[in-house]
């Protein structure tokens, strides 16, 4: 009997994750102006939906708190270049640091609760963040938000400036982000920490009794995964240029786990189908009614049916077991 | 011969829940190198004994020194890795990962901690097909946990403790379950395990408690009964009392 381990992504995996990568690059010179620009704003969401995954599908923390990382991340980056006039490569790393930071202190507070009680804990400190946002309206501008004008969406690079306002200058910008947290999450979940998250998920009691730290390992995933979502939250405010407390109310919290359920928990490309479809579903269905969230529901409720473990759990269970 | 200094001490051990003192002032002491059964009917409190020496419970009063370092307030995880190991009473393995699997994240961690090897592929596939070859499941390493029968299933957990390569492996009660002609395996099993390992184990079936312990335990009601060698023990007239049936 051959029996293999490796630490590292297969031959095979890593092919289909390059493959999906090359196709999406592809797919910018190839669509249309108008999918073109949906497709940025899902490659930027699925950022935020892989970072929700990691704590949600592979460690089995489901949290209902998730808008507060993306929108750490949104106004990390946006308030000190509307305000301080800073220039977006710093303020890019200021939101993922605002995320990190906030992922650790919640996750600090919150992982001393575990099921209905964590969920309820992490909507309260979202909530509190949301409430936030609008409290310092002064700063802020509540839920009207701040436009971040076309001429400091700049990315200052060697070669000059690259204005990211530029429909495909957003799409590749969008594109790099999403290929490195795929990368990060594919290598992740094959290494030794992402195979002993998973394993918390299943028995925690049995991990503690093989020695490993449960809770410092769930807040290093809290804190990976709010920083992924952070980094989602900043770039979506340079790339499209506006920061509002909408994204951080709790429908920001509900949509990435609906797009990692519909997706498939606990696989690394789920979160892209997962918000990609719902992105079409939605656009699809109200543009020919207005009554589309009946249509959203009906198709949800097809997804559930047909594809219990969302789409790409659900291939992977039936027919391509080596998919990570 | 066991050194000088006993691998594990308790000393005044209480345990209460609520009103009930499921270990009371229990004194004990394990010396390296023993196969040590504890006996008593149930609700003795065998279990919460093993679990406080273990981690998995803290106590109400009393110290647990193990290797000469009082671990009474040391986190469970810890008391792993300074090499306490525990089996689960009830078969407690990730169903739905392959064997091999499951002991993997057992070896995986000692092999963290030995930074002479680290961590590599190669290291985690011969030191996990170890443990499995001396369970006996190597042929089954590819199988998922879950598709196991009860009987593999506790060699498993058995195997994740081995992995840990413990110096102390507490075993719960880990022939409930099983056939005659596993029992039988067992046995021959936990000797092995016992020349390299101290072994404390937790067992109703006294065929196996004579085959296996030097020195046995007997506990009621929380406290120690009585304790000596296997014959002292069937010789006792208040453990006959107690428990094995007069």
């Amino acid at each position: 009997m051959k029996i293999q381990t490796n630490l590292a992504p297969s031959a095979k995996s890593l092919a289909l994750h390059a493959g999906v990568v090359l196709l999406l690059l592809a797919l910018n010179f190839l669509l249309p102006e108008y999918h073109r620009g949906i497709f940025a704003r899902v490659l930027v969401l699925s950022v935020f939906a892989m970072g929700y995954n990691l704590a949600f599908g592979y460690t089995g923390l489901l949290s209902l708190g998730h808008a507060m990382f993306f929108a750490a991340g949104l106004y990390g980056a946006g308030l000190p270049i509307y305000h301080l006039g800073w220039n977006v490569w710093p303020a890019f790393g200021a939101g993922i640091l605002a995320g990190g930071a906030l992922a650790l202190v919640v996750g600090f507070l919150a992982l001393r609760t575990t099921g209905v009680a964590f969920m309820i804990v992490t909507l309260m400190f979202a909530q509190v963040f949301y409430l936030t946002t609008l409290y310092f309206t002064t700063y802020t501008r509540g839920e009207e938000g701040l436009v971040l004008p076309q001429a400091v969406r700049r990315l200052s690079l060697p070669d000059g400036p690259l204005d990211l306002s530029d429909p495909s200058t957003r799409y590749l910008v969008a594109l790099s982000l999403f290929t490195v947290v795929l990368a990060a999450i594919l290598f992740l979940v094959r290494a030794p920490y992402g195979r002993s998250l998973v394993a918390i998920r299943e028995n925690e009691e049995r991990m503690r009794m093989l020695g490993y730290d449960v809770f410092a390992n769930k807040l290093a995933a809290v804190v990976l995964s709010g920083t992924f979502c952070a980094a989602a939250g900043a770039a979506y405010g340079v790339l499209f240029g506006y920061v509002g407390s909408g994204f951080a109310s709790i429908q920001y919290s509900i949509l990435p786990l609906l797009w990692v359920l519909v997706g498939g928990a606990a696989t690394t490309l789920g979160p892209l189908i997962g918000t990609l479809f719902m992105f079409y579903v939605i656009d699809t269905a109200s543009s020919y009614t207005t009554a589309h969230l009946l249509v959203v529901g009906l198709v949800l409720i097809g997804v559930i049916l047909f594809f219990p473990k969302g789409i790409a759990g659900t291939v992977r269970e039936r027919w391509l077991r080596w998919l990570p | 011969m066991a050194s000088l200094t006993p691998l594990l001490i308790t000393r005044d051990l209480c345990r209460s829940f609520g009103g009930l003192r499921a270990v009371d002032q229990v004194d004990f002491s394990l010396p390296e190198g023993e196969t040590h059964a504890i006996i008593g009917p149930n609700g003795a409190g065998k279990t919460t004994f093993v679990s406080l020496i273990c981690g998995r419970v803290a106590p109400t009063s009393g110290s647990v020194v193990f290797d000469g370092t009082d671990i009474s307030r040391m986190p469970a995880h810890k008391r792993v890795r300074a090499g306490i190991a525990y089996t689960f009473q009830i078969t407690s393995v990730f169903a739905n990962l392959s064997a091999f699997d499951n002991v993997a994240l057992a070896v995986q961690r000692r092999l963290i901690d030995d930074h002479e090897r680290g961590l590599t592929s190669r290291a985690l596939v011969e030191h996990g097909m170890d443990a499995l070859h001396k369970v006996g499941l190597a042929a089954l390493a590819d199988k998922v946990a879950g598709n196991l029968s009860y009987g593999h299933q506790r060699l498993l957990e058995v195997a994740m403790g081995l992995a840990l390569k413990p110096r102390l492996l507490i075993l719960d009660e880990p022939t409930q379950g099983l056939s005659d002609s596993e029992i039988e395996n067992f046995i021959s099993l936990v000797r092995q395990i016992g020349e390299e390992a101290t072994v404390l184990l937790i067992e109703h079936n006294m065929d196996v408690v004579m085959a296996l312990a030097q020195r046995i335990t007997v506990m009621e009601q929380g406290r120690v009964l009585a304790q000596g060698g296997p014959a002292e023990i069937r010789a006792n007239p208040a453990v006959q009392q107690a428990y094995l049936g007069g």
